[in-house]
């Protein structure tokens, strides 16, 4: 740059230009950037995602399968023993991480989908539209999510399909909330004013203007919305209200083998078979949790200026 | 107080060899490159110098401070034979409030909006217990009077949202000489005011900083401005200096080429050209946000077919809302748009995509104008599929000759808003306006946003593309400069009313309206007796 | 009249209409029931009279808003009417009056919430204020991390560890909270160690990470520099310039943490089989007890609702613009 006037020339301004990469590329640099505990979360996540997709090569026996030995011992033929009724551990932990992620998959997609949906609309259209959606969100918000669940649950009873509409519904309040607030921050933006002024449909709007720019926090949320929701469906089955048997699930596998941490001093390994899929759920939340956390610290990394 | 410390002359700071770092994206970079400063006793230093140049992060090295990010890597700052760069944070402390004292640029959000006015003005005082507090609050009502505050007696009663923005700006003046510091450093304090309340606390601060005999560094981008305040000036650029000189001797004879570029758009002047074709006219235009109080009161504006008509205002003025009306983004309670003789219909979505065609916007802020995700060739491109249809190679054919017309090269097509200069960004702007093919193009204060010298890249650039095209502007701007050297005529907006329209000469020269009067008179000229000039015109 | 009280009870009728809504949607659950449920309760071997009497005894041949009135104004005088469970098919009601049911449980929650609470608030308000300011430190990254594994962790899991440890493998803590009207304070107090400390990692997790956040926006604001740029002592920015400007964050915080505190209840009770108000519920769940579940809903909602009020109004009290006005 030359401090000339007269060799001014508007192609040669400082602007910062980033070397073309692919998007692979972006991600393995990201990737070797990354905190340990990030890289923890992806290896637990990618380990869970193997064992879900697999599960029937990989369990020894049958998810429903009935043992004639109830209480069995770790070891022998039962790697992780059986429990009340004599199913084999082992195999029903694995079965278990397809259904429960599974399940847990499936209500936070709907979820955003409603809620995604709906935040979308609200947040362009503004107006009266707005206003009737927020509110109808604030008194859905008003109640207790867990207790709105258990209520609903009495009501139409314990089907998985009521299970993921129940819990995507309540929990699409917050994604509404999540997506209509960072819309509403991009919607007031001079280049979505100038689509519209361009004369530009919605629809268009909406997809081509609005939602990539608000992907970063949207796929945060989905990581902390999933963990959320797979706590919640935990919770229910562990209260016997969610995932109902044969079905392995792990929250109803720690209520089935609860009693058995009593035995601690006698027996440690009867007292860990409830804590192991206890466990299994924690892991993978920590995991979510670590990687979103790490993803955020990336993403609002971006705008960060002095 | 600062008569014991020394006397008027003395050298009271002195920086040498400074260089500063700041972090941002993962990396350290150089922000202040080296740069020595020796500021005398009742001095003031004005520190000018585009975005980037580092001049704020100088200035508040000269009281040992940095922001959070940025660290000093070389070099000492002597504040009265004591080195900050070494001081302690409680030795820093120690000086910083009392006397070494700092004003923000935004006021409204340096005040704390829990505490009184009086109370902050008197906080640091009271804090190193200089004077006893009825002292200390008789002396600030009595600065507050000095400042050409209302009501100096009770003013300070009041908490910071509950007075107007130049008011706060003018109260921490006030806030900054309650403990009579040797140093006050001013971080753009007038940039956010617009012009008719700039020069009140212009008037107001040079006032009292004389007074005290108080040194300063005035930090500011505005040569205008601290030709009126500064003794000696310092041009920076990019964390270097480029040149240091009394204030009188800069105006008249500034060495460096870059320092003549700072000024350099105002050489620039287009000579006017009437014309009665007129291509859009907005005829008794009343308009209002939902329902609320009225914003524009029977606005009548006339377009010429190929002319440049400025409309010139402050804040609140209706000039952007006029925008909005033309745009169709906001249907007039009252009146009508005419277009090429034809009523435009009020609501955008009433209108047929030709009608939207014909009119494009250009935006204040190029950063918002365009999105993040798209590339400049789908930026540019969409109007030409949207509007005309085009697509595959020649779509791209016409991209690039649009990037030539707006003198970028090929090698933009493919990059990201991110990866442009400020003035570049606002050229894509241009170029995205310019593949609709329109007749009035509405430019919403393109330049306010942009460095001098970029922004006579950017007039010229319309200025030839009016000439080629024969397109019509609607120049929106608060900027007389701009004003002078772009418009062919001028409409001149107070609080939502037109205050006259007419040529650029006319309106230019006396007889003026009260209103135009002020508003002309307010804006600071390169003369550094022009304030001085300006306080006696007014007695 | 001044803006913060127009504020205030503006607030007050959006929390009304709130419960109006919430008592509405609570209301109407009864009638999404399937249309045989009088015999799901009452037995296949139930005959129509009595059939006819229960069904009369629940309003159901009246229209559902004269129902739903019926039904506020008894809340409104302490009756939420009386349990499913407890009637059979021959007519003969033993049923016991829902408020005899949940009001010794209540005050079960509230005492557990209520220890829980008394620890954990200040406690997650010290490490939110210490980690802010003194943020990236080691302390600060330290119980971050741990913070952000704890609740990760779902509630049994967290109960099963401290039970696992503390009362099987060092026996130190019983792990079934079993109190009645009868346990003196003192033993009631030993009994709900484990529970109430289960609530406690939980709830000071998300606490501390919430005033963390909400503090380091604070400390961002220009005039927290100013305040240093005056020369003022790290104690006395704090303590004047950002405390006055905090309580409307930090209440926030403290109320959206007490509202998770009656959710997370209801998987602690049922873990440490502790007699409070979220078994009470789950075990209504599991046998489609709908007057008892209302009843609960109800509760839990108020007091979330209520909760959240409060907050709300500590920040309008405390916001000098609306103290103030133009």
């Amino acid at each position: 740059m030359t401090n000339s006037p007269e060799a001014y020339s508007a192609a040669a301004e400082v602007g910062q230009i980033r070397e073309r990469r692919t998007r692979w590329q972006v991600a393995k640099i990201e990737l070797k950037k990354a905190p340990y505990s990030a890289w923890f979360g992806l290896i637990v996540i990618s380990f869970y995602l193997f064992v879900a997709v697999f599960a029937p090569l990989l369990a020894p026996h049958g998810e429903a399968e009935i043992f004639s030995t109830p209480f069995a011992p770790w070891g022998g033929e039962h790697v992780l023993g059986t429990d009340q009724i004599g199913r084999d551990i082992f195999s029903r932990l694995i079965y278990g991480a397809r259904n429960t992620m599974g399940i847990a998959l499936a209500t936070t997609l709907t979820s955003f989908a409603i809620g995604g949906g709906l935040g979308l609309v609200a947040a362009i259209s503004g107006g009266w539209t707005d206003q009737l959606l927020s509110r109808i969100v604030d008194v859905l918000m008003a109640i207790p999510g867990l207790i709105f669940a258990l209520m609903l649950l009495t009501i139409f009873g314990s089907s998985i399909l009521s299970l993921i509409l129940i819990i995507a519904v309540l929990d699409s309040t917050r994604v509404f909330r999540l997506t209509r607030s960072v819309a509403i921050s991009v919607v007031v933006l001079d280049y979505v004013e100038a689509a519209k002024l361009r004369g530009e449909k919605l629809p268009w709007i909406m997809r081509r203007e609005i939602l990539p720019n608000i992907m970063p926090p949207l796929v945060a949320e989905f990581g902390l919305r999933f963990s959320f929701v797979f706590l919640t469906i935990a919770a229910l089955s562990f209260l016997g209200l969610g995932i109902q048997p044969p079905t392995a699930d792990w929250g109803s596998m720690v209520r089935d083998n609860a009693t058995m941490i009593q035995f601690a001093k006698y027996d440690l390994t009867a007292a860990l078979t409830p804590m192991i899929p206890a466990g299994a759920i924690a892991l993978l939340t920590v995991a979510v949790n670590f990687v979103v956390d790490w993803f955020l610290h990336k993403t609002s990394g971006l705008s960060d200026e002095h | 107080m600062s008569t014991d410390r020394g006397k008027k002359g003395d050298v009271l700071l002195e920086m040498k060899g400074v260089k500063i770092d700041g972090y941002s994206d993962e990396r350290w970079h150089k922000i202040i490159k080296g740069i020595d400063l020796t500021l005398h006793r009742g001095e003031v230093m004005g520190l000018i110098g585009e975005s980037g140049a580092g001049k704020s992060t100088l200035g508040l090295a000269g009281m040992g401070f940095t922001k959070p990010g940025c660290k000093i890597t070389a070099g000492t700052v002597i504040f009265d034979g004591q080195d900050l760069t070494k001081a302690s944070e409680e030795e820093k402390r120690a000086l910083w409030g009392t006397r070494i004292a700092y004003v923000a640029q935004s006021a409204a959000a340096a005040f704390n909006p829990a505490h009184r006015l009086l109370d902050q003005t008197v906080e640091a005082s009271l804090n190193r217990k200089l004077q006893p507090q009825s002292a200390a609050e008789t002396d600030a009502r009595d600065l507050y009077g000095q400042l050409q505050l209302p009501d100096p007696e009770n003013i300070g009663d009041r908490y910071p949202h509950q007075v107007s923005g130049g008011q706060l700006q003018r109260m921490m003046t006030a806030m900054a000489m309650s403990p009579r510091p040797d140093l006050i450093i001013f971080d753009e304090p007038t940039t956010a005011l617009d012009v008719t309340t700039q020069v009140e606390v212009l008037v107001a601060m040079r006032k009292i900083v004389e007074k005290f005999n108080t040194a300063a560094l005035y930090i500011t981008h505005d040569l205008a401005v601290v030709a009126q305040m500064a003794d000696v000036i310092k041009v920076l650029r990019y964390g270097n200096e480029v040149e240091e000189a009394e204030t009188r001797e800069m105006l008249e004879s500034p060495k460096e080429d870059y320092t003549k570029s700072l000024w350099s758009v105002r050489a620039l002047e287009k000579p006017e050209s009437p014309s009665d074709d007129i291509v859009l006219s907005i005829d008794n235009v009343d308009a209002a946000y939902g329902g609320a109080e009225k914003v524009l009161h029977n606005v009548d504006i006339r377009v010429p077919r190929g002319r440049t008509v400025a409309v010139v205002g402050e804040s609140g003025s209706g000039k952007s809302t006029t925008a909005r009306v033309i745009t169709g983004l906001l249907p007039p309670m009252s009146g009508s748009v005419h277009f090429n003789g034809e009523v435009l219909p009020p609501a955008l979505k009433d209108r047929t995509k030709d009608q939207l065609r014909r009119i494009q916007m250009i935006y204040q802020s190029a950063d918002t104008a365009m999105n993040p995700r798209q590339s400049i060739a789908e930026i540019i491109g969409r109007p030409l599929e949207f509007y005309h249809g085009l697509s595959g190679i020649k779509k791209q054919e016409r991209i690039l000759e649009l990037l030539k017309m707006i003198e970028l090269d090929e090698s933009f097509y493919d990059r990201f808003p991110s990866e442009l200069s400020g003035g570049q960004k606002q050229r894509v702007c241009i170029a995205r306006a310019l593949a609709a093919d329109p007749e009035v193009i509405i430019c919403d204060e393109v330049t306010s946003a942009l460095d001098q010298i970029v922004q006579e890249g950017i007039l010229k650039l319309l200025l030839r593309l009016q000439k080629e095209f024969n397109i019509t502007y609607l120049f929106i701007t608060h900027d007389i400069a701009v004003v002078q050297s772009i418009s062919d005529e001028i409409v001149v907006m107070f609080q939502g009313a037109v205050v006259e329209q007419g040529i650029k000469s006319q309106i230019m020269s006396p007889p003026h309206p009260e209103y135009t009067q002020l508003l002309l008179s307010s804006v600071p000229e390169m003369d550094p007796d022009w304030l001085t000039k300006f306080v006696e015109a007014r007695v | 009249m001044h803006p913060i009280m127009s504020t205030i009870l503006q607030r007050l009728l959006l929390g009304l209409v709130t419960l109006f809504f919430v008592s509405l949607i609570i209301f109407s659950s009864v009638e999404f029931l399937p249309g045989d449920f009088t015999e799901a309760i009452l037995g296949q071997a139930a005959t129509e009279e009595t059939v006819a009497a229960f069904r009369a005894e629940l309003g159901l041949d009246q229209p559902a808003y004269l129902r739903y009135f019926n039904w506020v104004g008894s809340v409104l005088q302490g009756d939420l009417g009386s349990s499913f469970s407890g009637r059979n098919a021959s007519g003969v009601d033993r049923s016991r009056a829902v408020v005899d049911l949940v009001a010794p449980r209540l005050g079960n929650t509230l005492f557990l919430a209520g220890m829980a609470a008394i620890i954990s608030v200040p406690l997650a308000l010290v490490l939110g204020i210490t980690a802010a300011l003194y943020r990236n430190s080691i302390y600060d990254r330290t119980v971050n991390a741990l913070t952000l594994t704890t609740i990760s962790f779902p509630e049994f899991f967290l109960a099963y560890l401290l039970i696992l440890f503390f009362s099987s493998l060092w026996p130190i803590f019983p792990s079934l909270a079993n109190v009645n009207a009868e346990t003196a304070l003192g033993e009631r107090i030993y009994k709900c160690v484990l529970p109430a400390l289960t609530l406690t990692l939980v709830i000071v997790a998300h606490m501390m990470r919430m005033t963390r956040a909400a503090l380091i926006n604070l400390l961002a604001s220009p005039y927290i520099e100013m305040s240093r740029l005056k020369g003022l002592s790290k104690a006395k920015v704090i303590l004047r310039h950002a405390l006055p400007n905090a309580w409307a964050p930090i209440s926030t915080v403290i109320a959206f943490n007490l509202a998770y505190l009656v959710v997370g209840v209801v998987v602690v009770e049922v873990v440490f089989v502790y007699p409070g108000i979220g078994q009470l519920m789950v075990d209504a769940v599991t046998t489609r007890d709908i007057p008892v579940v209302q009843a609960c809903a109800l509760i839990f909602a108020t007091t979330y609702i209520l909760l959240n009020l409060t907050a709300d109004i500590i920040g309008i009290v405390t916001n000098p613009r609306l103290l103030h006005p133009r």
